[in-house]
């Protein structure tokens, strides 16, 4: 099976204090420690998981600048087989459809049986895989906790449904699924793993490299934009608790038992 | 001149990190306080390419340059410093003196299980009464036919008593020359080998879960061609084994002075006394910036005297330099993040602790501040 995997470089929030810039117009992105999206590579895991037991290859793509090839060259020590760089000074400032133009784009120049998004970034707004499937005219399905693969025409895929609850769908390939954290245990990268990428080239397609006119994509074309970032005021009955994880512990049940929440 | 890392060693820089964070952060505290050596863990560090870095690819490792290592062993110290041993060890004085001095046969032997770390393998060369004095050693071993037989004992070898212990290497008189001094030759020593007996030390203030052993050795017979290379040259393996070895405990320092380093800032940031994160208070802020600057001296000095034995120029000096002064940074800055932890740096519920008491051994482990400052002099010409 090919299996195309849309990855995306975030800031690490396990690795960074995130703190809203002085003008409120973006984080405060110096010094910021980058990683792959999380939900991302629970999808590269699955992929490689998925070649590894019926065959194929895995190639993961992202839209970005230079330095956004990390993140390929890291899931590729991973176990994903191919790399593509999709960069171009054209799709700066691009809205989420705009991104989805970029990797439909991308999706057609290959011939993939099935394409992978995570289910949402660290800074994103979930809307990426949806609309890649919508423009490719392809099924979907979101949130994807399970995927077994029944025959090279279909897979089984199940699905967190709210409150819990899961849901179980066949669906036909190609398509589009946007993968759950969760799904799989993500392997951690090896030192031999490093070693076998550190230096391979990564392609990199641009605007017209992809037959993408600027109208389309970038600054230009984009129909969301962000007005502002803040951190929002503190409500009234927001309360935060103080002191060592026992104590905050300790005042939260008393608080819970004060106010009813637990008998 | 050129600071940046290579690919390759950023990344392994970041993912080493990630591991570290994700796998050995987690259980520390409680491997530390039951003083247990985890095999688990051990295996999971095998797993993701931790030993064997420096071994050619034909037996079983990374075949990387000297410098990732160090950052791979830096990474693993900046979260715990008994695993960073068992990691250091490992492969500084464990595999070290096979890959470097080791017949093709005894490579192939013991290299591709040691490179997974589901095999460990010590370094024999403290006895109870030569430790500094590593010529006044007692062991010996006499030729008997294509047999060598090994009389004696070992103290503080790390990796040598555990689940994964397969041997260790052994460091015997075995002649004298003729200006009347020993003469030294190393032999490797597998677990269950008649006669050899390896019992775990307990007790110990610092890298609580990292295994250390005495070693006994009773009337042991091993094989001619278990010599380590060749009859004879025991004293320069093992000295050129040290230099090596040097260079993975400055990184130790280095990593724990990081881990502490940050661990402290992250806490000034966060703890208010007089209406004001103690940050704010020059008296703190001005020992983190102290530690930070002191960081920056540390790393150049051991990226510097790593690059020096890549480019196969002598090192010795440096590496002797970056041993002490890596180490004894550790002992600052560990110092003064318990103290900007006030009384909590002082419960185990804080990393800093056990940073504080796991920084001691290495100011003392493969040779003493003392004796590295004495190596130093020499070179300076003292
Ligand atoms: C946890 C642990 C793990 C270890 N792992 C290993 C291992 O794997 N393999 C191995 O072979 N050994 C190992 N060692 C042993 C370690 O290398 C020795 O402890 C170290 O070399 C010091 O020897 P010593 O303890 O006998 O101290 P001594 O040599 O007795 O030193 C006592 C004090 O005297 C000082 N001193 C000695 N000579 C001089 C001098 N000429 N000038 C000034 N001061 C001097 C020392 O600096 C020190 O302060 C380990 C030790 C520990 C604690």
């Amino acid at each position: 099976m090919e299996i195309l995997v849309c990855v995306k470089r975030v800031p690490d929030t396990s690795e960074n204090e995130i703190e809203v810039n002085s003008d409120g117009t973006d984080i405060e992105r110096d010094d910021l420690v980058y990683s792959v999206n999380e939900w991302d590579n629970y999808a590269v895991e699955e992929a490689i998981q998925i070649k590894d037991k019926v065959g194929g290859s895995v190639t993961v793509v992202t839209v970005g600048d230079e330095e956004s090839e990390e993140v390929l060259r890291r899931e590729m020590a991973m176990g994903a087989d191919n790399g593509i760089l999709l960069e171009d000074d054209a799709f700066e400032g691009s809205d989420g459809k705009g991104i989805a133009a970029i990797l439909k784009a991308a999706v057609e120049k290959g011939n993939y049986d099935l394409i992978l998004t995570g289910a949402q970034a660290d800074d994103g707004a979930a809307q990426v895989g949806g609309m890649l499937a919508a423009m490719l005219d392809l099924p979907y399905a979101s949130l994807v906790n399970f995927i077994d693969v029944s025959d090279d025409k279909k897979l089984k895929v199940g699905r967190e449904i709210e409150g819990g609850n899961q849901e179980m769908n066949e669906i036909e390939l190609p398509c589009v699924l946007s993968i759950q954290t969760g799904i799989n245990e993500p392997r951690y990268v090896g030192i031999r793993g490093i070693r076998k990428v550190a230096s391979v080239e990564i392609p990199t397609h641009g605007a017209s490299d992809l037959g993408l006119g600027a109208d389309a994509v970038g600054a230009g074309a984009a129909k969301v934009k962000r007005l502002d970032y803040f951190v929002p005021e503190l409500g009234e009955g927001a309360e935060m608790l103080e002191g060592s994880t026992e104590e905050k512990v300790a005042k939260l049940i008393e608080l819970l038992k004060a106010k009813g929440g637990i008998k | 001149m050129d600071f940046d890392l290579n690919t390759e060693q950023e990344m392994i820089r970041k993912e080493v990190r990630k591991f570290a964070e994700k796998e050995v952060a987690p259980v520390a505290m409680a491997l530390d306080e039951q003083e247990a050596f985890s095999p688990e863990l051990t295996k999971k560090m095998g797993d993701i390419g931790l030993f064997g870095m420096f071994v050619p690819e034909e037996y079983g490792g990374q075949e990387l340059d000297y410098i990732s290592y160090i950052i791979a062993v830096e990474e693993i110290a900046r979260v715990d410093g008994s695993q960073a041993a068992t990691i250091a060890a490992g492969n500084s004085l464990g595999i070290g003196p096979i890959n470097y001095f080791g017949t093709k046969r005894q490579k192939e032997k013991y290299l591709p299980t040691l490179c997974t770390g589901k095999g460990l393998w010590g370094f024999g060369l403290t006895e109870p009464t030569a430790g500094s004095d590593a010529g006044a050693s007692k062991t010996a071993a006499i030729q008997d036919g294509k047999e060598w037989v090994l009389n004696g004992s070992k103290i503080f070898i790390t990796n040598a008593a555990c689940e994964l212990s397969m041997g260790v290497t052994v460091q015997a008189i075995t002649g004298h020359k003729e200006n009347g001094r020993p003469e030294y030759t190393c032999f490797l020593v597998e677990q269950g080998t008649p006669g050899y007996k390896a019992l775990p030390m307990h007790g110990k203030m610092m890298w609580r879960a990292s295994n250390t052993a005495e070693l006994y050795f009773d009337d042991v017979r091993i094989p001619e061609e278990n010599v380590l290379g060749k009859p004879g040259e025991g004293f320069h393996q093992m000295l050129s084994t040290l230099d090596g070895g040097r260079l993975s405990i400055a990184a130790m320092g280095l990593g724990g002075a990081q881990g502490a380093y940050e661990a402290a800032l992250k806490y000034a940031k966060e703890r208010v006394q007089f209406g004001k994160p103690i940050s704010r208070f020059q008296a703190i802020a001005f020992k983190l910036a102290d530690a930070a600057t002191e960081l920056e001296c540390a790393r150049n000095l051991l990226y510097k005297a790593c690059w020096l034995r890549s480019k196969k120029r002598p090192f010795q000096k440096e590496a002797a330099m970056a041993k002490v002064y890596c180490s004894e940074l550790m002992g600052r800055i560990a110092d003064n993040a318990v103290q900007i932890h006030g009384g909590y740096g002082l419960m185990k519920e804080y990393n800093v602790e056990r940073f504080f008491r796991d920084q001691k051994l290495l100011d003392i482990g493969e040779g003493t501040s003392e004796i590295q400052r004495l190596v130093i002099s020499r070179y300076i010409g003292c």
